[in-house]
């Protein structure tokens, strides 16, 4: 004890740490405002609102997902190749090869509890009431996090490059063709004629937009490996920032009046 | 014994046993308020682990729950059940401390404020950790899945969407793809989007109720419970090869056949109505279906606006109550069409199959 308490001395320590010990209410404010991280957080919240039984903390716990699957994912990014030559492989080169290897592991399941931790949240904001004015851009903001979260674990399922990635995606892709006046099979699609030429036709229709191709290959599996490493999370960082900070800007995390 | 009580609960089982089902579970639980107590909590929880002990001594059960990926869907019917209780639990105790003259819990701390430091980093820490210790425990004793390399030459005889989009899978036998691809999915997100702008009453924010929310609690637990949690749960673990439905210690027959003899609004009316068959003009031979499903979208807004719901479309303004009677309406369609295929073998109400536009 003694010998952290010279360590607290030292100005390597003090460069870091500009405030004493958060045991007084100075240094408990300082500890919130000086972190970078935790000034997320006011200095005070409703005793109330933090509850665990009013939030299931499961907005948080949504967060601390997304940042377990960014670093289990860029974990995985050093041995992955999206090609449909070495995907498959490097994926059972990763099971067994790497020696009490659970990265694929943290990262699928990961995945799965996000998608889970992002209803149970939106469930409480509602049986809450928490979406009510002000907070009503707020919740628009969670619903798109929430498409967000959906097409990143579907990006995601195609990764892989197993039977159940391919046919699960083709079966999701399906649909895309029945996209109105957009996808081959969409209804009011025929219509759109010039003399004989079909303007909308499996060559340049929604899903082939989706699929980058007529069918789930190898140009399929490069798109989807952008959009789930880069584009989306990229995406989703920004809406995330401006949810948190919304959540400040807009009264604090919700309480009765 | 077990065995024919097992072949009785698989004979009984069907899409259409279980939504009738789960839609009475879900209004007589929360006309009592009774069920919403700690007891009732232990009650259900002893019975459907119960039940679940029971099953998973099923070979045919085993296989299909056991599977890696399907564990997520186990916990979240758990998870889901569990906080629809507490959700409840919070609620009706909240109505009766307002009833009797008492503050809400959320307005019982002495402390009206707290310190960030240490009072919520210390739960988001602990929060942070017990998720840690989960996942670490979860992916050592469970290994991800992996199968054969992807082929497109061959077609497996069952092939699912990932998990969370079954829902919508499930609506495709109801709905064209169109339909439950493309507009329900659009028009629930949407419709989640817009519920702020519906409901605008900050009376019951920041607090668990059920009196002061009513209508829009049900609501929301009807669409999310029942319309998504609950096909999410049949398609995954009732919904065998080629989107067959199976009992749940029925094994999954990739030969299984089951007849389906569907029949069009149009061909009700025209064939076995009228008896003169269908008209050539598609116009003509839709004529029915069209004006029903107009109707449909037109005639209850009109009428509730006067009637049961005159008090919602005077606070709201006509574009707010039309918007939420589209959504509403929207949403009722998927059981109703359920319910017309169940009932009636009715396929389309709208059957245009020149323009791939079918209803």
């Amino acid at each position: 004890m003694k010998k952290l308490f010279t360590v607290k001395n030292t100005q390597i320590w003090k460069s870091i740490f500009r405030h004493g010990p958060p045991e007084d209410r100075r240094n408990r404010s300082l500890a919130v405002l000086a972190n970078v991280f935790l000034h997320l957080h006011p200095v005070k919240v409703r005793s109330s609102s933090i509850r665990l039984r009013y939030t299931w903390c499961m907005g948080g716990l949504t967060f601390f997902l997304f940042l377990v699957l960014t670093v289990t994912g860029i974990l995985l990014m050093f041995y992955y190749r999206p090609t449909v030559e070495y995907a498959y492989g490097d994926i059972i080169d990763l099971r067994e090869q790497v020696p009490l290897g659970a990265m694929r592991e943290i990262h699928r399941w990961g995945a799965h509890a996000m998608v889970i931790s992002v209803w149970l949240h939106m469930f409480r904001v509602f049986m809450t009431g928490s979406y009510k004015p002000p907070r009503e851009f707020n919740w628009v903001v969670g619903v798109l996090l929430l498409v967000l979260t959906l097409l990143l674990s579907f990006t995601g399922y195609l990764l892989p490059w197993d039977q159940l990635a391919m046919w699960a995606v083709t079966v999701g892709s399906n649909m895309a063709r029945a996209t109105p006046l957009m996808g081959t099979e969409g209804p009011g699609t025929a219509l759109l004629v010039l003399g004989d030429v079909k303007l909308v036709h499996a060559g340049n229709d929604a899903r082939f937009f989706l699929l980058a191709g007529r069918f789930v290959g190898a140009a399929t599996l490069l798109r989807f490996y952008v959009l789930h490493c880069i584009a989306i999370p990229f995406v989703a960082s920004i809406l995330m920032a401006v949810h948190f900070w919304r959540i400040r800007k807009d009264g604090g995390i919700s309480g009765p009046l | 014994m077990i065995d024919s009580l097992k072949e009785l609960i698989n004979s009984i089982s069907s899409p259409s046993f279980f939504l009738t089902l789960s839609i009475i579970l879900l209004g007589v639980s929360l006309y009592f308020k009774q069920f919403w107590t700690r007891r009732s909590l232990g009650i259900a929880a002893a019975i459907s682990g119960g039940l679940f002990l029971f099953s998973v001594t099923d070979e045919n059960f085993r296989e299909i729950v056991a599977k890696p990926d399907n564990l997520p869907i186990i916990a979240l019917l758990f998870l889901v059940g569990f906080f629809t209780w507490l959700s409840l639990h919070l609620a009706f105790d909240n109505d009766r401390r307002k009833a009797a003259g008492e503050p809400i819990l959320e307005k019982q701390e002495t402390l009206p404020k707290t310190f960030v430091w240490p009072d919520l980093v210390y739960i988001e820490f602990i929060a942070l950790i017990v998720c840690t210790v989960v996942l670490i425990v979860w992916s050592v004793l469970l290994k991800a899945p992996i199968e054969e390399p992807a082929n497109p030459a061959d077609s497996p005889p069952s092939t699912k969407a990932p998990w969370y989009f079954l829902g919508l899978q499930e609506m495709l036998v109801y709905f064209d793809p169109w339909i439950a691809g493309v507009v329900i999915p659009s028009i629930i997100v949407l419709g989640l989007m817009a519920i702020p702008y519906i409901d605008r009453d900050v009376k019951g924010s920041g607090y668990y109720s059920f009196r002061e929310r009513r209508p829009q609690i049900l609501v929301f637990l009807f669409g999310f419970s029942i319309l998504w949690v609950f096909l999410i749960i049949l398609g995954t673990f009732f919904r065998g090869p080629n989107w067959n439905f199976f009992g749940p210690y029925e094994f999954w027959d990739v030969h299984k056949v089951v007849l389906m003899n569907n029949v069009n609004l149009s061909e009700f009316i025209w064939v076995r109505g009228m008896g003169i068959g269908l008209p050539r003009n598609w116009l003509v031979r839709e004529i029915f279906g069209i004006v029903l499903l107009l109707g449909y979208f037109a005639v209850p807004p009109y009428l509730l606006a006067r009637g049961w719901f005159r008090s919602y479309y005077e606070k709201l303004g006509i574009n707010r109550y039309l918007l939420m009677m589209f959504l509403l309406l929207s949403m009722l369609a998927l059981p109703i069409k359920m319910y017309l295929l169940w009932i009636f073998n009715l396929k389309y109400i709208v059957s245009i199959p020149e323009y791939f536009f079918n209803i």
